[in-house]
């Protein structure tokens, strides 16, 4: 099968080729690596703590909810807190936790918060005090939530939200939905933040983004967004949890995250986390280093998958969901012999621009297809700088096209004009 | 080979769990699958369907238009889903409150009397047990050994004691699916 | 020759900075800081402290005690505060917060976070008046006072009732001291110490929530000079928000 992640690095290139030879992975997995540490080891600050405490070398391959590998994931993570509040179509993130009860196995905390509101302001204050904290919710929560994650950003705190969408705007729908992109990635909250935000497309990969969100969030500190879909939350899919790491001590915290607010020791000034800085001249300072920081993170963190592109000459650009039902259009078409290849963002930011761009010049035209009314679509247009024709398909308020309905407008882009 | 399957009835039926034990089958037999339930208020009730796919590649959409095989256990999930059986594709259904039976001469289409004798014999909980030993006695995608350590995998360990008598109701679906011909 | 032997009866706290406050003269807030300062350093939990800012007059209090802060969004300090709490329950957390942030945008973080009995003491600056913003309405402003958003008096057809939140939370099970104080006089600020230190002493013991509510003034919100602003305190907010222990369930434990 002809897919390729890419990244910056080269040497993470050739390894995530072998990830999608099947034999290869298995073997790594005998070996006993998660899939993201497989993945991502060469770029991820490293954790003294992933030798520690290996539960079993040979991990069990399990069948999932999404929604329950987010959980899980979290807890072999050695995540040190959840703070939610009930919402459809998330809500087994909270249920399963609950169940697992890991407060008396590795001591994570699990709260059910009074609101959205509090739980993630739950979340802000764990991450100041340095621990790996997360929450999670679905669309009009998300919402609730933005004034915390605005904080969050200004405060340069990391932490992990779960956003499994739902067809809005207002109480909307509780059916599956990407209509939150502009939400999540240009801004949400007030004021000039970037949110890093990855679109697991599988339940492996709702697994292996709880491991790779906290990593870039610490890496950065800065808050990072998994953001899915009911789709990608409610189905079963086989997958493999990453190795259960202990939790960090406070000592580890203290050396790994010396801006942690966990007591002041008489030898160290104050550690005070506030995003309020009335001094317009020390503030735009503030500013300037949070985008010194986005374009670091734009630079090296861009991720995505390409999926039968290399002669391909036209493209569907899909995320998450909208990507797994692509990839069938995709088949679909070349069986009857179009040349079209499927991109797929895995970071919605960092966008994958540089890639994308990469197309100029080999592809006729794009189709964007979005459970939304075209959303996206306007990154894509960027990246590609409106040269390669772009059209929009989706659905809207719950609605999932199938993969025929897709096809017959896949197959519209060789005859109709733009 | 990849199948593509739809399994659709009431709430409360275990249409979701049937679909469950399936993927779950599939997955001890190192087979790719993937498993999309319907979701929200009308699981309770209303009607409520599931996709499994399960196969040998990476599996790309659990969205669906057509189905390799339809499991029907109620009229509306009929009405919805008949049409959607690819030509050649099968349909099994039960006969127990449907009132118009399905019409298409493009597919193979089976029924089984699966409520009626849960009800009759007593074991109205292994009903879903019996749809399913109906379809694998006509579609073996998964073995039966497989089926019942998925089940096993699947329920608490204080219901494991039911497996025998699940294990009995598969093979008592299989006797009772029959071929109906347009 | 006689010899003089100096003996030290007052000093500023160890914990308290050299930075400039920015509250204004007469300011209730400087005291109760200082009050916290020396319970922090004289419990010996300067190490072990983290405290809440809230958003209000207060939002830099952070900026004049030198322990670890976290400066919370408005009304949030309670969710903060539950965190910090639950994932280091060997440290000491509160939160300090005046009426706008805990007893209207707040709520509902105040009353879960009791609800739950969090091991947290939180410290309530009542002055009835939103000072930061300019000396708009609080929902603690009395009947008739007249604030830039009430500027007839506070109305109940309009504004509704003062709302007594500490009485409030003294109803629910999660809390094990529930007080109120001021320190205007000498011996006010005693007493707020001592509610304050037994306070502190609860959360470490996890015997769930404390709250002092401090009665307080506000000189610039009230248009009135410092000593005016006390006098009118004594007068009008004392009668509505009586000092005193309005429950305690900490010594039989």
């Amino acid at each position: 099968m002809n897919v390729c992640v890419f990244f910056q690095n080269s040497a993470i290139n050739n390894l995530c080729a072998a990830f999608f030879h099947k034999k290869a992975f298995f073997k790594a997995i005998l070996q006993g690596f998660s899939i993201s540490t497989l993945l991502f080891s060469e770029k991820v600050v490293p954790l003294p703590s992933v030798t520690r405490n290996v539960l079993s070398m040979t991990e069990e391959i399990k069948l999932l909810k999404g929604n329950e590998a987010i959980a899980l994931a979290a807890i072999r993570y050695g995540a040190d807190g959840y703070f939610g509040y009930p919402i459809t179509p998330q809500s087994e993130i909270m249920e399963t936790l609950m169940e697992e009860m890991p407060w008396t196995t590795t001591g994570m905390v699990v709260l059910q918060a009074e609101s959205e509101v509090a739980a993630i302001n739950m979340v802000y204050g764990g991450a100041a005090c340095g621990k790996r904290v997360m929450t999670s919710s679905s669309s009009p929560g998300i919402s609730l939530k933005q004034e915390g994650i605005s904080f969050m950003a200004g405060g340069e705190l990391p932490g992990l939200i779960v956003n499994v969408m739902r067809g809005g705007p207002g109480l909307g729908t509780i059916q599956p939905s990407q209509s939150d992109y502009f939400q999540t990635v240009k801004g949400g909250g007030h004021g000039d933040y970037k949110l890093i935000t990855l679109a697991p497309a599988s339940v492996q990969e709702m697994a292996d983004h709880v491991v790779l969100a906290f990593d870039l969030s610490f890496k950065y500190r800065n808050p990072a967004m998994i953001l899915t879909d009911g789709v990608i939350g409610q189905m079963m899919e086989k997958v493999i949890l990453p190795p259960q790491r202990a939790r960090r001590t406070d000592d580890e915290i203290r050396k790994e995250c010396p801006w942690a607010a966990l007591g002041k020791p008489a030898n160290r000034p104050p550690n005070i986390h506030s995003s309020l800085e009335l001094d317009s001249q020390r503030m735009e300072q503030n500013n300037l280093r949070f985008q010194a920081k986005y374009r670091q993170i734009e630079a090296n963190e861009t991720r995505g998958e390409e999926y039968r592109c290399e002669d391909a000459e036209y493209l569907i650009v899909a995320f998450g969901s909208a990507a797994r039902i692509s990839q069938k259009v995709v088949d679909m078409a070349r069986a009857k012999g179009m040349k079209i290849g499927l991109f797929r963002p895995i970071t919605l930011y960092p966008f994958p621009v540089r890639e994308l761009y990469s197309y100029v010049g080999k592809i006729k035209k794009i189709l964007c297809l979005e459970l939304n009314a075209g959303q996206m679509i306007e990154d894509v247009k960027l990246a590609v700088e409106c040269r390669i024709p772009t059209i929009h398909y989706g659905r809207l308020g719950g609605i999932i096209p199938t993969p025929q309905e897709v096809l017959d407008k896949v197959e519209k882009l060789q005859t109709e004009q733009q | 080979m990849q199948h593509e399957i739809i399994i659709a009835g009431f709430g409360g039926q275990g249409v979701l769990s049937m679909g469950k034990i399936l993927a779950y089958a599939g997955l001890i037999e190192g087979k790719e699958v993937a498993w999309f339930p319907s979701y929200g208020p009308e699981q309770r009730g209303g009607t409520a369907n599931v996709t499994v796919i399960i196969g040998e590649e990476r599996i790309s959409s659990p969205i669906l238009n057509e189905f390799d095989i339809a499991i029907i256990l109620n009229q509306p999930s009929l009405e919805k889903f008949e049409p959607t059986v690819k030509i050649g594709g099968t349909l099994i259904y039960d006969g127990y409150g449907i009132q118009q039976a399905p019409v298409r001469n493009d597919i193979h289409i089976y029924e089984i009397d699966a409520m009626n004798t849960a009800n009759d014999e007593g074991i109205s909980k292994a009903f879903n047990m019996l749809v399913l030993g109906g379809l694998l006695k006509i579609a073996p995608i998964v073995s039966i050994e497989s089926i019942l350590s998925g089940l096993k995998k699947s329920l608490p360990e204080r219901h494991h004691k039911f497996l025998p008598m699940n294990e009995q109701a598969i093979k008592r679906g299989m006797s009772l699916v029959k071929k109906i011909t347009n | 020759m006689t010899t003089v032997t100096e003996t030290t009866v007052y000093q500023k706290p160890r914990l308290m900075n050299d930075n400039p406050m920015h509250y204004c003269p007469g300011c209730s807030h400087g005291v109760v800081h200082k009050l916290l300062a020396e319970v922090i350093d004289e419990m010996g939990l300067a190490e072990k402290t983290i405290g809440i800012a809230p958003v209000g007059c207060a939002v830099f209090a952070y900026n004049y005690l030198d322990i670890d802060w976290i400066e919370a969004a408005h009304g949030r300090a309670p969710a903060v505060a539950t965190a910090a709490k639950r994932l280091n329950p060997d440290k000491m957390v509160f939160t300090y917060q005046g009426d706008g942030d805990l007893a209207a945008i707040g709520t509902a973080e105040t009353i879960h976070a009791c609800n739950r009995g969090e091991n947290i003491v939180i410290v309530f600056i009542n002055n009835a008046i939103y000072g930061m913003t300019g000396g708009q309405m609080a929902p603690t402003t009395l009947l008739d006072m007249k604030t830039s958003t009430c500027p007839y008096g506070r109305n109940i057809a309009l504004n509704g009732y003062p709302l007594k939140i500490t009485e409030l939370l003294a109803h629910l099970k999660g809390t094990c001291l529930v007080a109120r104080e001021t320190v205007h006089t000498a011996a006010a600020i005693k007493r707020s110490k001592k509610l304050l230190q037994r306070a502190f002493a609860n959360a470490m013991a996890g015997k769930g929530t404390s709250i002092i509510e401090i009665v307080s003034t506000c000189a610039s919100g009230w248009k009135m000079t410092p000593d005016e602003a006390n006098q009118w305190m004594v007068a009008n907010m004392l009668p509505f928000y009586p000092t005193g222990i309005i429950k305690d369930e900490t010594t039989n434990s």
